[in-house]
């Protein structure tokens, strides 16, 4: 059987458990399991029907109140529990901070290797991977001998496909977890007082680079014209002191997958790119047609951003596309 | 208070990364080496920490001898000392590398408060050394950290998710794992790399470990390098950018 940790928020499965089940799914066939998923906390069993949808025939319910709230030890140590009860070949995490950190646990605990970020599994006599390094810069082709094998899915690599099955079935499991597995866990959720739209939940992005001098504000007009739209920057905006860290797009900032994305006066480079690889379309600004940022768009204007911005914007009014 | 914090050498690789000729590794001949954005923060944070509470920091690295370079530069920024773990040229994985630094801490007579660590590193991106070290040596673990402060022997450390962050409360001892954000590291003045150069390295050998993921080979992969379509040279390139959007139905 092969065993994926998924994520949901109040029931709802979240994206990149949706991809690790598509990723799950394949190693299943490839060996001829079936494929199990397990979910945490208060609303699990609501998230049957979604898995059961994504080819999940069984779904492994924890809504012990004890890990009602996050704990990344006791859910690591519980998927262990699961994943020896049934017997499992392999245990698949979505790439997130919660399902690196649960897996890593887990691997810890089993003594067993762990592949982050995996794109592909090929089953032979070894596990067969494809796997990202650098953000995807690189690509790593490895073996995994392992008696579980364990997988975290590199995020808005795969996508996620629907069997149409019916909704899982939902077992409840108990692990056996005690005080020391709970020394770490959520105490509190902070809302960011910033307003809009997070990056990665957005379906238009602009972000700014150094090209902006500095000035973001005909970027952030144009953001507000545009519903579901958020603003990042590139590192070198945010070295400069012009943004928050929390607006870098990048290998070690934001990862996001929108619509269409639209990098004013960054340059492009390969770390930067990597942060935006999941989008579907790029519309490139910048005044210097050799940039590498051209090469990636699909689209370019080459023209400075502080005259095509408000152009955008005023376009955009004028064809009555207020928000 | 006694902090450790662990670095990794890596090349720092330009706009196109090219490779060895038996493709396990990145050619790095006329690369310069670095250490990554996560762990630069996590030196910064270390020496503020200690700038607050007084203490000491050790910066620690798994590596080829010429890691001391990166040893130096983490000294530059405030560190107090250095310990290489010679691992040869040749590249360890996850579990051993964990492995060693568990027993490099368990061999030390400095009982850490703290152990920092990235929270993946920039090129092999395992994303497990610090939940492993902390789990070898039965300490809490926290990951992804990008807000910490230390009061009465208690982190408060933060954890970005979309609109918010998640609150974490962890006792010292405590193994710890953090992402760029957390800080703005500083740049080391000139003095300051040149008393690094002169900085006292403690050098173990630790013994590698079978590691279950083995590198077979590795790929540049194939990038869309097609020519974007010019939308214009002006900003009258403002109406077929509308027309772009409206196509894509996201106006």
């Amino acid at each position: 059987m092969v065993l994926t940790i998924v994520e949901h928020d109040d029931g709802e499965l979240d994206d990149v458990s949706l991809q690790a089940l598509a990723l799950a799914r394949d190693v299943a066939e490839q060996t001829g399991e079936s494929l199990d998923a397990v979910a945490f906390g208060p609303g699990a069993d609501a998230v049957a029907e979604a898995a059961g949808a994504h080819g999940v025939e069984t779904l492994h319910t924890v809504e012990d109140d004890a890990l009602a709230d996050y704990a990344p030890e006791a859910y690591g140590r519980a998927v262990v529990q699961c994943a020896e009860e049934l017997g499992t070949e392999a245990v698949i995490a979505p790439g997130t901070d919660r399902g690196a950190e649960t897996l890593s646990h887990a691997a810890a605990k089993l003594d067993e290797p762990m592949a982050a970020e995996v794109t592909d599994v090929e089953v032979g006599e070894a596990y067969e991977l494809t796997r990202q390094r650098w953000g995807g810069t690189l690509i790593e082709h490895s073996k995994l001998t392992a008696d579980t094998n364990l997988l975290t899915v590199a995020a808005n690599e795969v996508s996620p496909s629907e069997t149409g099955g019916d909704a899982a079935a939902v077992e409840p499991f108990a692990p056996d977890v005690d005080d020391g597995d709970l020394r770490v866990q959520l105490t509190d959720i902070e809302q960011s007082d910033v307003e809009g739209v997070p990056l990665g939940e957005a379906r238009v992005v602009v972000s700014g680079g150094r090209g902006t001098d500095g000035d973001f504000s005909e970027l952030e007009a144009l953001v507000e014209r545009v519903p579901n739209a958020a603003l990042g920057s590139s590192r070198a905006a945010v070295n400069e002191g012009w943004r928050p860290h929390d607006d870098q797009i990048g290998q070690t900032g934001a990862k996001i997958a929108p619509e269409i994305y639209i990098p004013a006066g960054i340059s492009g480079a390969v770390q930067h790119m990597v942060g935006c690889k999941g989008a579907e379309n790029i519309l490139a600004i910048n005044t210097d047609p050799e940039a590498a940022i051209i090469q990636k768009a699909d689209y370019a204007v080459i023209a400075d951003l502080h005259e095509v911005a408000p152009a955008i914007a005023e376009e955009l009014e004028a064809r009555g596309h207020a928000e | 208070m006694e902090i450790l914090t662990a670095i990794k050498r890596v090349p720092e690789t330009g706009a196109k990364v090219s490779l060895t000729d038996d493709k396990r590794d990145i050619d790095t001949t006329s690369l310069g080496f670095t250490f990554s954005p996560h762990e630069e923060c996590a030196v910064e944070e270390s020496v503020q920490l200690v700038e607050e509470h007084g203490g000491n920091v050790t910066v620690l690295t798994l590596g080829p001898e010429d890691a001391t370079e990166q040893l130096r530069s983490s000294i530059a920024m405030g560190a107090d000392d250095g310990i290489l773990l010679d691992g040869g040229d040749e590249e360890w994985g996850p579990v051993g590398t964990a492995s060693a630094i568990a027993e490099a801490v368990e061999g030390s007579d400095t009982g850490y408060d703290l152990l920092l660590f990235g929270n993946e590193s920039a090129d092999a991106a395992n994303h497990q050394v610090g939940v492993r070290v902390a789990e070898q040596l039965g300490l809490p673990c926290v990951t992804g950290i990008k807000d910490l402060e230390v009061a009465d022997g208690t982190a408060t450390a933060k954890r970005e998710i979309p609109g918010g962050s998640e609150v974490y409360e962890i006792d010292l001892p405590a193994v710890i794992t953090v992402k760029e954000g957390l800080n703005e590291p500083r740049y080391p003045s000139m003095r300051a790399k040149m008393q690094a150069r002169k900085a006292s390295v403690d050098q173990q050998s630790p013994e590698p470990r079978a590691e279950g993921l083995e590198l077979v080979e590795l790929e540049v992969p194939e990038t869309d390098d097609s020519p974007a379509e010019i939308l214009g040279e002006s900003s009258e390139a403002a109406e077929d950018v509308v027309d772009v959007l409206e196509e894509l139905e996201v106006v």
